[in-house]
């Protein structure tokens, strides 16, 4: 039987509150009327009679309109996975180097939490490179970063005063991603593109990419890490792989053609639709929303992995031919990402675990993803693009400032990172710790508070983007989260 | 205790039968915002305001969004001493002030509050981003008017049976009916049988019927055809199969640790116990007792002790670096929030750090519940990288063939360790022989001295029989058995069984298990901290403001044989086990009926499965709730008697079409006048593809199996790096429930679906609707593979035109006679794609080759090809995954 359009609208917003879990009834009364109205929704709203409100086929955000001013429109993520030591990158220690073989001070580490060295002897172990003071800013970059700090230190701003709560990978991965250990809790990834949508039509909101180096051991990374967790299904990151099918299933068997595809697509929806005129189920219609956009990403995700309508300039400027799953080459596509729309982009270099051999691994490391992480940045600069990016180049830990053998081990109290581009002081060093660089002195950041400013540059109020599940209303930011106002422009 | 004062003021019953739903509702901007009574909220927009204001359907969940964080359980941040949780806190008179003035609004300051324009005064306050709308102020202000009065939660008062109304055959019927009656909202009509028999198949079974069975269920006049058919599926061993799928969410069922490394164990056995139990119908108190203690139970057996890993069913880790005292705190409370999950429907674990924000659980309660599980023995960080065995306590589990055969071997092998003690006749008969023979070479004048033989061995052999002593005869005994080739048989025989029983043991499944030892010290930990020493030593309890756990299991426990339990007073999970499923628990029955009905409606009576607590949601039928718990705890906890009640209601049995009435009044389709309809869930998805394409292995039980995976799914799991080897054979055409549950990286097709990792309890998966979905049941090898398995079917079975075929190929898969429309749409295409496939034959042979099993013969590969492509198209239909 037949029903009138604005009955249809009335159960759709039934479906939607059902079929997410209760997500549509989220934040919509408390910002009628605000102003700041989103342009996803704004774009969207022209079209978005009919079924696609029940599943839309985009997703439109739940946020109908900015909690505050926008900054950026997207994120990159370039994360450094398995803890990347902020002595010999971006936290130079010279007190460190004068006591190097020295016991640690136990001042400094009675009673604090310690990983593989627990009932070790504590020395000192100095910083392993040299830092060079670069730029007009003057940051103070570690040497194995050369193009970092000849070509992007003025645009980045240095936070060296980060610290987490878990002490080994896999919790402190979890706790980065979602800002809980506990697992089940959504990713960053999936918090944007649940409350902002994604211009991206034709591809996922979240994607990403792993690249593996040659000097660490590679810890494990657990698709947890990307997982939408109280979220529907549908805001897990996508990961895009170098090896196989790009995305996973997204080409045809063998033996058929995309035409003959499109036939049988034609065919389902054909079918369906015939179906749907009976029983009346706007899910059908949703359903047949999302047959288009995977049969069109048979075709966009090949045209976005195939670098041929890249100049030479810009292979050269990455150091990449593509094809060949380096950082390098997840950067550039990263950039071809941003440029469709994807709202969150994070791309793991698994090779930072350096408990031994610091000084060469670390430099092995660095030297992986050095050229790479510039270049992204210089050619989203150029291309207008930096501006409306947020870049953040983290790690999950830093590492202790005590010798284990020649390398370091797991540390939670103190690490650095850099962000970079919409909305973030480019040229500054925010926060500092003690002399040895074991706990931080000055300007605390938690995760939390990373997690905040993020949520912040997007627009978004930390504290109100939420889901109830489990008897309570979650968020990224759990009941903690500042935002960094010093590191804003 | 003022929680006692919250929690026992009247009883439910009274107040469900005065009451018709009349929610206030109010319209803003067009879209109609929920003000109390979570639900309805479109649906009473007609209806005239309240007449009577209920706290726990009304007021709780208004102060529970916006009063309780501050004004609540939790004594730790609890603003200006106030509790509105309580009768006692909110009238306390506080320095001539009340919060709340009985049957007095303008004197409450409540009401003043909540009215007042200045910030500074305002609750609650604009920096909490809470408000309060206009409609539930003036709720506020009628409960006040009223007197208000406090009840306890709904979901933690004394479970009594109500009385069912009048009005129906069926008792469910009864009290749906009569809601619909106060609401003027007539009910839908029957589903028609096809229909029905598709939906009571996939509800009861996991598995879409085949035609034949629809066909005979149609033809079948009887007045009980139904019922039969119902009784017919709950027999079927894949009735089972489909329960033990939700139960494996609940209580977080993995094939690896889920943390770090992700390594592979063996749980698979526990899974077939479930199985097991539901194919067998155990009540659900011996279902508990067995998985929270079946250790503990006097001589347990092997299948009870299997059932106990469940209490090692957490994530593990084995990375470096990881402290022991730190993951021994992880395990434990991911102990308590699942137990809490998948029993109580509580978060208890949100009382880890602090008292429950919303609830009457406090800290406390958290840590004396984990302190139930105190004495699992295990360790906090394993060294079971790359060592699938080294997960602590493990269990070998033989299967009934090798408990025999494992006998067998070990009383031939003492048969032959006892023929080294004693002289059988054979050995007597050889050693006879040889000493006669011995004797007589020595005799003979030509033989000297024997070297090989020791003297005082010669010197007896030369003795006359009678002459010989004991002693020489022992001397000739001995060295007989140095030489005997019988003795020889016997070694060679029992080093091959050892060896064998060796073999037999490593082939049998090795299981992290549930062994009971000392318990561990438990302290609540200030802030959820693990390296804080200072909180108080707790041990086993169950939550305070609950009715106290009776020690009845204790006499058990003090015969117990066997296991270690723990000593003298303490409560062992036994006692937990016992306290779940006794008749004051008001909790359990209440959450399995509610579970319950979400299998067979798609959506509780209360639709948060996973909160029955403040934050949860009130059922939208109280009393029919009630009903079912007291079936199922009054009724000998008999599980599969009251899915038998529900699916044989009437309610059960209607059309899932939405009318525009319905539509309109009631979208969500809180009140039932119609079934609903959503898509199944991942395992039953892989499960319709197979069993309608004919690729389906009906086995049931065993290691779980691999199915195809995309290369390289696996490559950033380590320690040790892994990569996947997909089963050959029947078993990559197994049913979802069995698929490789890998909790970091699951299954791809699994994943997209919904299926959860099962790192956590899951009482509701999310349906979701995405490309990705899309791209599993259009190129997923399985699912091709599963489309040629019927394009074959079709071409053996299904007639020679195309008109037939599609006919065929449709009706097979969902169930219905399809229409001629629909059956032209799919002969088109395979005409099309014949022709298409003639100008490609290289094409055609490899759609055809898609899959492991063998390309068929006999059929021309451009046919088949094309009539894949139709498969392709309905096994990629809206409706082939949807339950009407």
């Amino acid at each position: 039987m037949r029903h009138a359009p604005q009955q249809n609208n009335l159960a759709r917003r039934a479906f939607l509150s059902q079929s997410a879990g209760g997500l549509g009834s989220v934040a919509l009364g408390s910002l009628l009327g605000s102003g700041l109205v989103h342009p996803a929704t704004a774009a969207t709203s022209g079209v978005s009679t009919g079924a696609a409100e029940a599943s839309p086929a985009i997703w439109p955000g739940v946020i109908k309109a900015y909690h505050v001013p926008p900054k950026a429109k997207r994120v990159i993520w370039l994360y450094m996975a398995g803890g990347m030591s902020h002595l010999d990158t971006f936290d130079y220690k010279q007190k460190l180097a004068e006591l190097n073989g020295q016991p640690m001070p136990e001042s400094f580490t009675r009673g604090q939490q310690i990983a593989q060295l627990q009932g070790q002897a504590l020395k000192c172990f100095a910083p392993q490179h040299a830092f060079n003071r670069v730029g007009q800013s003057g940051q103070n970059i570690s040497e194995i970063f050369p193009e970092i700090a000849s070509r992007i230190a003025d645009r980045i701003a240095i936070v060296r005063s980060m610290h987490t709560e878990a002490i080994n990978h896999d919790p402190a991965h979890t706790f980065m991603n979602t800002g809980s250990m506990i697992s089940g809790r959504p990713a960053a990834g999936s918090w944007l593109w649940y409350g902002l949508g994604s211009e991206a039509h034709d591809l996922p909101g979240f994607v990403v990419m792993v690249s593996t180096g040659k000097f660490g051991q590679s810890q494990p990374i657990a698709s947890r890490q990307w997982h939408s967790g109280l979220l529907a299904s549908r805001f897990q990151g996508v990961e895009f792989r170098s090896k196989g099918d790009p995305v996973l299933y997204v080409a045809p068997p063998a033996g058929t053609s995309l035409g003959r595809q499109r036939d049988v697509v034609d065919a389902v929806a054909r079918l369906d639709t015939m179906r749907g005129d009976v029983v009346n189920d706007p899910e059908i219609a949703a359903r047949l929303a999302q047959y288009e956009l995977a049969f069109k990403m048979q075709s966009s995700v090949p045209d976005l992995v195939d670098l041929s309508d890249e100049s030479q300039s810009t292979l050269d400027l990455y150091g990449t031919k593509g094809g060949d799953g380096s950082f390098a080459a997840n950067c550039l596509l990263a950039r071809r990402l941003a440029e469709r729309g994807v709202r969150f982009i994070q791309l793991y270099h698994r090779d930072w675990d350096h408990h031994g051999s610091v000084k060469d691994h670390i430099k092995g490391t660095a030297s992986e993803v050095d050229r790479g992480a510039a270049a992204l940045i210089e050619d989203l600069a150029r291309r207008g693009m930096l501006d409306e990016t947020l870049v953040v180049f983290g790690t999950e830990f830093g590492r202790t400032p005590m010798a284990q053998g020649n390398g370091r081990d797991h540390h939670m109290k103190a690490f650095s990172i850099w962000l970079a581009g919409g909305g973030i002081k480019g040229g500054v060093t925010y926060g500092a710790t003690d002399e040895l660089g074991y706990g931080v002195v000055e300007n605390p950041v938690t995760v939390h508070d990373l997690h905040a400013t993020l949520l912040h540059l997007l627009g978004i109020d930390h504290t109100t983007l939420t889901i109830r599940a489990q008897g309570r209303n979650f968020r990224l930011t759990d009941v903690h989260g500042h935002v960094i106002t010093d590191l804003l422009v | 205790m003022s929680c006692e004062t919250s929690f026992s003021v009247r009883c439910l019953k009274k107040l469900l039968t005065i009451n018709v739903c009349r929610f206030c509702v109010q319209a803003i901007g067009g879209i109609v915002v929920l003000a109390a009574g979570d639900g309805l909220r479109t649906l009473s927009a007609a209806q005239p305001p309240a007449k009577t204001i209920h706290f726990d359907r009304d007021i709780r969940p208004i102060f529970s969004e916006n009063c309780f964080a501050c004004h609540g359980p939790d004594a730790g941040k609890r603003q200006a001493d106030l509790r509105l949780d309580t009768s006692t806190g909110a009238t306390a008179d506080r320095e001539g002030v009340r919060a709340v003035v009985a049957g007095n609004p303008q004197a409450s300051e409540l009401f003043t509050r909540i009215h007042s324009t200045d910030d500074s005064v305002v609750m609650p306050p604009p920096e909490s981003n809470k408000s309060l709308t206009t409609a539930q102020k003036k709720i506020l202000e009628q409960w006040i008017a009223q007197g208000a009065v406090y009840e306890g939660h709904w979901a933690y008062e004394t479970l009594e049976r109500p009385e069912v109304p009048a009005g129906a055959a069926h008792p469910v019927d009864c009290f749906i009916a009569a809601r619909l009656a106060a609401e003027g909202l007539p009910a839908e009509s029957a589903a028609d049988r096809v229909t029905l028999a598709r939906r009571v198949s996939i509800d009861l079974t996991g598995l879409p019927p085949e035609p034949v069975e629809i066909d005979a269920f149609i033809a079948d006049s009887s007045p009980d055809a139904y019922e039969r058919l119902v009784d017919r599926l709950l027999a079927s061993p894949h009735h089972a199969e489909r329960m033990t799928v939700w139960w494996l969410d609940l209580v977080r069922y993995g094939d690896s640790v889920g943390y770090h490394g992700d390594q592979e164990i063996t749980m698979w056995p526990y899974r077939d116990w479930v199985i097991n139990a539901f194919a067998a119908n155990m009540p659900f108190d011996r279902f508990t007792q067995e998985q929270l203690a079946g250790d503990l139970l006097p001589n347990a057996t092997q299948d009870q002790k299997i059932a106990a890993a469940y209490n090692r069913m957490n994530q593990m880790s084995a990375e470096g670096g990881g402290q022991d005292k730190e993951y021994h705190a992880k395990y434990a409370s991911d102990r308590v929030r699942a137990t809490s999950g998948v029993w109580l429907g509580s978060t208890l674990g949100c009382a880890e750090c602090h008292d429950h924000k919303f609830d009457p659980f406090t800290a406390r309660d958290f840590y004396t519940f984990a302190a139930f599980f105190a004495d699992v023995a295990e360790k906090g960080i394993y060294n079971g990288a790359g060592n699938f065995d080294g997960w602590g306590e493990m269990m070998r589990v033989p299967t009934p063939e090798q408990v025999v055969q494992q006998a067998e071997i070990k009383k031939r092998v003492a048969e032959l360790k006892a023929f080294g003690e004693s002289d059988p006749p054979e050995l007597i008969a050889e050693r006879e022989a040889w000493i006669a023979a011995e004797s007589a070479r020595l005799a003979l004048p030509a033989v000297a001295a024997s070297p090989q033989l020791p003297d005082s061995v010669q010197a007896a052999l030369l003795l006359a029989v009678d002459s010989r002593t004991d002693a020489h005869k022992q001397d000739l005994r001995k060295h007989h058995r140095t030489i005997s080739a019988v003795a020889k048989a016997w070694q060679a025989e029992l080093v091959k069984l050892e060896t064998a029983l060796t073999a037999l043991t490593n082939a049998q499944p090795n299981m992290v298990a549930t062994v009971s030892g000392a318990p561990r010290v438990v302290r609540v930990l200030p802030r959820g901290n693990w390296m804080d020493d200072s909180g108080e030593i707790v041990t086993a309890a169950t939550p305070a403001f609950l009715p106290v756990v009776q020690r009845v299991a204790s006499t058990e426990k003090e015969t117990a044989p066997s296991g270690s339990p723990p000593s003298g007073q303490q409560l062992s999970r036994l006692d937990l086990a016992a306290w779940m499923t006794s008749r004051e628990n008001p909790l359990v029955p209440r959450v399995l009926a509610n579970r319950f009905w979400a299998l067979c409606f798609g959506q509780g009576l209360s639709r948060r499965l996973d909160d029955h607590g403040a934050q949860g949601e009130s059922p939208s039928h109280p009393e029919l709730l009630e009903w079912l718990a007291c079936e199922l705890r009054d009724g000998d906890w008999n599980m599969r008697r009251l899915l038998r009640t529900i699916v044989t209601s009437e309610a059960y049995k209607r059309s899932s079409n939405v009318s525009a009435l319905h539509m309109e009044r009631d979208p969500e389709n809180r009140l039932f006048a119609r079934q609903s309809r959503y898509r199944i869930d991942a395992e039953m998805v892989r499960d319709a593809a197979l069993s309608t394409s004919g690729l389906l292995t009906r086995q049931i039980g065993g290691p779980s199996v691999k199915p195809y995976q995309p290369d390289g799914y696996w490559d950033y799991l380590n320690f040790p790096k892994r990569s996947y080897q997909a089963d050959v054979g029947s078993n990559l055409y197994r049913r979802g429930l069995y698929v490789h549950w890998q909790r970091q990286y699951l299954h791809p097709a699994m994943l997209v679906f919904d299926a959860p990792s099962r790192e956590e309890c899951t009482a509701r998966r999310p349906r979701s609707n995405t490309p990705l979905q899309a791209l599993v049941l259009l190129n997923d090898p399985e699912f091709v593979e599963a489309a040629r398995a019927l394009a074959e079917k079709t071409l053996a079975e299904g007639g020679s035109d195309s008109l037939a075929r599609s006919r065929f190929m449709l009706r097979r898969v969902l169930g219905r006679v399809p229409i001629d429309a629909e059956v032209g749409v799919l002969a088109d295409l395979a005409e099309r794609h014949l022709q298409a496939f003639a100008g490609d034959v290289e094409a055609a042979k490899k759609m055809i080759s898609v899959g492991a099993s063998p390309v068929p013969q006999g059929i021309l590969p451009t046919e088949l090809a094309a009539w894949i492509s139709a498969a392709r198209t309905v096994l990629n239909l809206h409706e082939t995954y949807t339950r009407n």
